[in-house]
């Protein structure tokens, strides 16, 4: 688990001092993945040539007082559907398999303008669309602490390089949770900023109204640090806000100085403490929430009523827009293409063989609900009640600061444990209303179940575009014993 | 809510997937159990709710209409399946029947 001597503030502290050089710390990291990714499989791929180039560049801007920033030369993993100039981005997909990005994403242009080093293509879920790794059309990921594991998804090689310190951060995406659950699962940090706080512009599109790019770190002032640099509007992104982007390390920092939650009102939501919770989670949760008030806490009651149809309204949601935004995958400019006797066939050909089966899946059921004669009863409605858990949040905001909650129902579960997909979506539960709602949130570690060994997270939720608080209150909470 | 059955050659005719036999017997299954499950959705009273289609208030986004610089040619077409005399992507026959 998290080792403090491996984090971007302490390494960029290390860097400053001369103590370290970039080459010496992609060495090690390129020589971790070498002695043990085999065994975990974290990354689809990585260059080492092309790591230890910009490595060398790295150092010899530092040498010459033209260090691009304090991060320069700090190896960052980046999720397989986050391009990369020049890299694959398979999206962990056959029918990307062979793609080489043109363009790198914006998120991506703003950490190499920093210096940073985008270090291998790192393992996920087909599109972005599972909960263990398990979609992966590439390989298997295993979760570091426990190889009969799932790291979660569907960011789970991105959780998975952190947690087995192969870098000592990664980027990934989170539609429903996809940040967050792998981040608990794995004991890490994973931050979902506000919708909009962050360029989607060269993440490979899941669900256009609900994705987000957001850190995964060792321990939150890092996440801040990152959220801070890949934070901002881009004319790339017609979605990103124009809003200013606030000093979320500093908030951190002081967060994690002060150890007080003085005066901050943190709400429960009753419907995430019911059945369901596995006794473990419940357990550490009940215990972070002891921390919380011992630290100066006020906890506060709340409910978000309509939480019981968030899983419903995210598959009607995030199908829909999924079986749009995966009909560009066709076999004509880029990607497999399966040759038939005609365009059409070829269409239906290249698609059946491109994709897995979890996509298939959820393409269909994108389609069904977007059909004729459906629209109403499934897609229109789901939108009405997204407003409605909108207003749940607003309502619980007006009685507290933030929210804390489990991430998961239970700790990583074993390979093939869940095989129904239903039961598969609904290990989601705790971390999709966020998606919908769009606000931002942080999975943190909190303890440990005692029954499995396995890392229990919280979650804490604020406001839109309330990074700043969120920051500085769970820097607070995992900085205090 | 009566069980719903769902046309799944239909579904996946609209989407442009080619599925096996066992693909549809196991995916309409599938998503049979799905469908049934999302129905709960009809219980919800949205009388008078507005939709949400973002998470963000957006308006329409305008930009300047300039020409700028675009990605080489070369780079764009070297991820495309099929290239012709290093300028055009090569497509499948569009009409049935016709001569490719």
């Amino acid at each position: 688990m998290a080792d403090k001597s491996f984090t971007i503030h302490a390494l960029a502290e290390e860097l400053k001092s001369g103590k370290l050089t970039s080459v010496q710390l992609c060495r090690r990291c390129l020589d971790a993945v070498a002695a043990k990714d085999g065994e975990i499989g974290a990354f689809i791929k990585y260059d080492a040539d092309r790591i230890m180039a910009l490595a060398a560049e790295s150092d010899a801007r530092r040498q010459n007082g033209k260090a691009l920033s304090d991060y320069d030369g700090i190896p960052i993993g980046i999720k397989d559907n986050i391009c990369v100039t020049g890299e694959t981005c398979s999206c962990a997909s056959k029918i990307l398999e062979n793609v080489v990005s043109p363009y790198a994403a914006t998120a991506v242009e703003k950490l190499t303008a920093k210096g940073v080093i985008p270090f291998g293509r790192l393992n996920m879920d087909e599109f972005a669309m599972g909960s263990s790794c398990e979609n992966s059309a590439v390989k298997k990921t295993c979760n570091p602490l426990d190889t009969s594991r799932v790291p979660g998804g569907s960011s789970g090689g991105s959780a998975a390089a952190v947690a087995a310190m192969f870098v000592p951060a990664a980027l990934g995406s989170d539609t429903g949770g996809s940040i967050r659950q792998p981040a608990a699962f794995c004991g890490i940090v994973g931050v979902k900023p506000t919708y909009g706080r962050v360029s989607r512009s060269g993440l490979v599109a899941f669900a256009s109204s609900l994705d987000q790019i957001g850190p995964m770190t060792n321990d939150v002032v890092d996440s801040a640090i990152l959220t801070g640099i890949i934070s901002g509007k881009d004319p790339l992104d017609s979605t990103s806000l124009d809003e200013a982007v606030p000093d979320f390390a500093a908030a951190a920092l002081k967060g994690a100085q002060a150890k007080t939650l003085a005066g901050v009102r943190v709400g429960l939501p009753k419907e995430y403490f019911g059945a369901g919770l596995d006794a473990g989670v419940k357990e550490q949760l009940d215990k972070a929430i002891e921390k919380v008030k011992a630290l100066g806490g006020e906890i506060v009651d709340v409910s978000l009523p309509h939480s019981k149809y968030a899983v419903t309204v995210y598959y009607i949601l995030a199908t829909a827009e999924a079986s749009a935004n995966l009909a560009r995958f066709d076999g004509m400019r880029y990607g497999a293409r399966v040759e038939a006797g005609d365009l059409n066939e070829t269409y239906f050909k290249s698609r059946g063989a491109g994709f897995g089966n979890e996509v298939k899946r959820r393409i269909l059921l994108g389609t069904y609900v977007l059909s004729s004669g459906y629209y109403d009863a499934y897609y229109l409605r789901a939108q009405k009640v997204r407003t409605l858990i909108r207003k749940d949040f607003a309502s619980a905001f007006e009685k507290c600061d933030i929210l804390m909650t489990p991430v998961t129902p239970a700790v990583a579960f074993k390979f093939g444990a869940k095989s129904d997909p239903l039961q598969m979506y609904l290990s989601d539960i705790f971390t999709i209303a966020l998606n919908i709602s769009g606000n931002c949130g942080l999975s943190m570690p909190c303890g440990t179940d005692p029954e499995s060994g396995m890392p229990v997270g919280v979650q804490f939720m604020a406001p839109h575009l309330a990074e700043e608080k969120l920051f500085e209150v769970t820097a607070a909470f995992g900085a205090a014993e | 809510m009566a069980e719903v059955k769902l046309d799944i050659d239909y579904v996946a005719d609209l989407a442009r997937l080619e599925l096996t036999p066992e693909q549809k017997e196991t995916f309409g299954a599938d998503l049979g159990n799905i469908v049934n499950y999302i129905a709960e959705l009809s219980e919800v009273d949205v009388e008078g709710v507005e939709p949400t289609a973002h998470a963000s208030a957006c308006s329409n986004v305008w930009r300047e209409d300039v020409v700028k610089e675009s990605y080489p040619r070369e780079t764009m077409l070297a991820n495309a399946p099929g290239v012709v005399s290093g300028e055009l992507i090569r497509l499948p026959r569009v009409m049935p029947g016709s001569e490719s």
